[in-house]
């Protein structure tokens, strides 16, 4: 049984999306996440920030196993994730992630990007993936470039495919981690739409941005995190225009001075 | 002439004048553009002209291509005498290959370049076929070449020449590739046994010089190996080639791996793929084709390296001319035996060398813009 802030009754853990619970991590002898504990309900847009090395990346990372976690548990949608790599495969297969860095495969065709893992890991029909690859092309808005190659295409529709390859595999719960961070501002709105389109599906989403419009759109809750400590955690309307920590506040007025 | 103006934005794109482009141009832009380049153009020529035509009197107007021996060449004319060569070629090609088998090795050899089209040639219809033949191609060989199962045997000790070269060189490339790889991804494991396992052999191999092991390999191991084990000589060469090869292609496929950033294995995993999936579906593919300068590399000095043989007395082309140079027939006639040889080796490197320039390019073309 656990708490969550917005919901008064208390449920089971695999209710959850994600349930976090005295999650701790270290590298080396770095303490990154200190006694994390955040349940995230199926559906639920969660948008994260907090100041360069705060553990954000971290977080979101443990969710797919990226990261192993060294105390605490995990439960990914029922599965709690331990060494046992069938659970690791079986959350996977149900988390989605998009970089900053898009991490597109360049010897491989936009189309098959998208293919690989249904193809590899679900083993479906080759014609198959690639009707459901083009499907999601289309949802990005970018079916007519499936034939060419990551690097032949601008960030923001790198990007796009990203997030294509990425809901290929029909996964519940979806992770950003900065998407729009690595764009030149042009183009950072053209990704936004396309998440602000996804998160109206009823995904769960993770979303490490500091794109506060965003977050104000499309969160149901802002989290606040510093020092690998989820500081403050609040509906964007609360967080934005009643900040309760210093460390929040000095954190809003300077990210907010840029905009 | 009048210049002609257009309307701004609509500046249609116009030829190149004739100073830019043209043969004229590029002698000037190449050969003259500035006074050291005008001397070394000339010391260039003046070299060439100094060096061809002896060259060619001596390889082909003055050279005799029949006759009976180095005194019967000598009275012809007197340049190269290729008769000696033309006699041997046989044995240059064979070695001490039984006469009434050499179609075996010549089919082998058809085979060789059957089996060589789908792997180097991508765009080949059906080429998964063609890849499965090229697998099976090896024991093919293998059973022509050894005999046995309705063919007569024939001992790896007849073996000889250009074909002995082939046999080593095509076993050395076909599997030091594969291995090398195996021992690059095992040098990065995160288990500690097999990335000592793998650092410790390719360190070691790599400190000892290719003689040493076929030393080894031609004595040592009857010390070795229990008493009475039969262990065909040519056999343990080719696995000590290939290991030796095997290094050497682990260290330039390690350098690839480590140039691919890791979110490309992050994202692999984060879409659910297995370490052995990634590896081969998404790092392998980028890694090889930036270690492909430095795989091909390998395989030439591979293929040069094979000559080394003759140290533990099997007849690879340099031992079949040195042998054939104490036939008091043709004696003295080393420039010709090395030449020939040398042109052997040549025209097999150059041509890996330039099928590695064309397959760069054409990966480059295909991914990048
Ligand atoms: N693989 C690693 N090994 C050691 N330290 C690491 C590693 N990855 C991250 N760190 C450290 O952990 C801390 C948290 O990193 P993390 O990437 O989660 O921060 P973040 O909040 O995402 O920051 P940013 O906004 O810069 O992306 C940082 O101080 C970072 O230097
Ligand atoms: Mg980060």
């Amino acid at each position: 049984m656990s708490e969550n802030p917005n919901d008064s009754q208390p449920r089971e853990d695999s209710e959850y999306a994600v349930v976090m619970r005295n999650v701790h991590k270290w590298f080396g002898p770095f303490h990154v996440l200190k006694n994390l504990n955040l349940n995230v309900t199926r559906g639920e847009k969660i948008v994260i920030c907090g100041p360069s090395g705060s553990g954000k990346s971290t977080l979101i990372r443990c969710i797919n196993r990226l990261e192993e976690h060294q105390e605490g548990d995990i439960i990914v949608d029922g599965t709690e994730l331990t060494n046992d790599l069938k659970h690791i495969d079986k959350v996977r297969s149900e988390v989605g992630m998009v970089f900053q860095h898009f991490n597109l495969f360049p010897h491989l065709t936009v189309l098959e990007n998208c293919t690989l893992a249904p193809i590899w890991v679900k083993k479906m029909p080759k014609a198959e993936a690639e009707e459901i690859a083009m499907k999601y092309l289309e949802r990005v808005k970018i079916p007519e470039q499936a034939h060419k190659y990551p690097g032949q295409l601008s960030g923001g529709q790198q990007q796009r495919v990203a997030i294509a390859r990425s809901l290929c595999k029909r996964p519940r719960i979806m992770l950003f981690d900065e998407p729009t961070s690595a764009l030149d501002p042009e183009m950072i709105k053209e990704v936004l739409d396309v998440m602000v389109e996804l998160a109206g599906e009823g995904i769960t989403m993770l979303c490490v941005t500091h794109e506060m419009g965003f977050a104000k759109t499309v969160a149901d809750r802002v989290i606040f995190m510093d020092g690998g400590e989820i500081i403050e955690q609040n509906s964007p309307q609360e967080f934005f225009d009643n900040p309760q920590h210093d460390r929040t506040k000095l954190f809003l007025s300077q990210i907010l001075d840029h905009t | 002439m009048k210049p002609i103006s257009y309307k701004i934005g609509e500046h249609p794109d116009l030829p190149p004048p004739a100073s830019v482009t043209g043969p004229l141009a590029w002698v000037r832009n190449n050969l003259f553009s500035s006074p050291t380049n005008v001397v070394m153009t000339l010391v260039s020529v003046w070299l060439l002209f100094e060096l061809i035509p002896p060259m060619l009197n001596w390889m082909l107007f003055d050279a005799a291509f029949s006759g009976e021996n180095r005194d019967a060449c000598r009275a012809q004319a007197g340049g190269a005498c290729w008769a000696f060569i033309a006699e041997r070629f046989r044995l240059f090609t064979y070695g001490f290959y039984p006469a009434e088998e050499r179609w075996r090795v010549n089919l082998a050899f058809v085979l060789l370049l059957l089996a060589l089209v789908p792997v180097l040639y991508d765009r080949l219809p059906l080429r998964k076929y063609g890849l499965y033949y090229s697998m099976v191609f090896p024991l093919i060989a293998g059973w022509l070449l050894l005999g046995g199962w309705g063919l007569a045997p024939v001992d790896t000790d007849q073996f000889g020449g250009f074909m002995l070269t082939l046999v080593i060189g095509v076993t050395g490339i076909a599997f030091s590739l594969p291995i090398g790889i195996l021992l690059a991804m095992g040098r990065q494991s995160s288990l500690p046994v097999i990335r000592l396992v793998c650092v410790g052999f390719i360190e070691f191999i790599r400190g000892v010089p290719l003689i040493t092991l076929l030393f080894v390999a031609s004595t040592m191991l009857n010390y070795f190996l229990p008493k009475g084990t039969v262990f065909d000589l040519l056999l343990r060469v080719l696995i000590m080639v290939t290991l030796f090869a095997s290094a050497y292609m682990a260290e330039v496929i390690r350098g690839g791996l480590q140039a691919i950033p890791k979110g490309q294995v992050e994202a692999a995993e984060a879409i659910g793929m297995k370490y052995w999936q990634s590896m081969r579906l998404v790092v392998l593919p980028q890694a090889l084709k930036i270690s492909i300068p430095g795989i091909v590399n390998t395989f030439i000095g591979l293929y040069k390296d094979t000559t080394l043989v003759i140290i533990i007395g099997l007849l690879d082309p340099l031992g079949i001319g040195r042998s054939s140079l104490a036939d008091t027939k043709w004696t003295g006639l080393h420039n010709e035996v090395y030449l020939f040889v040398a042109i052997f080796f040549f025209i097999s490197c150059f041509s890996m060398s330039r099928y590695s320039l064309y397959l760069e390019k054409k990966l480059q073309t295909e991914h990048d813009h």
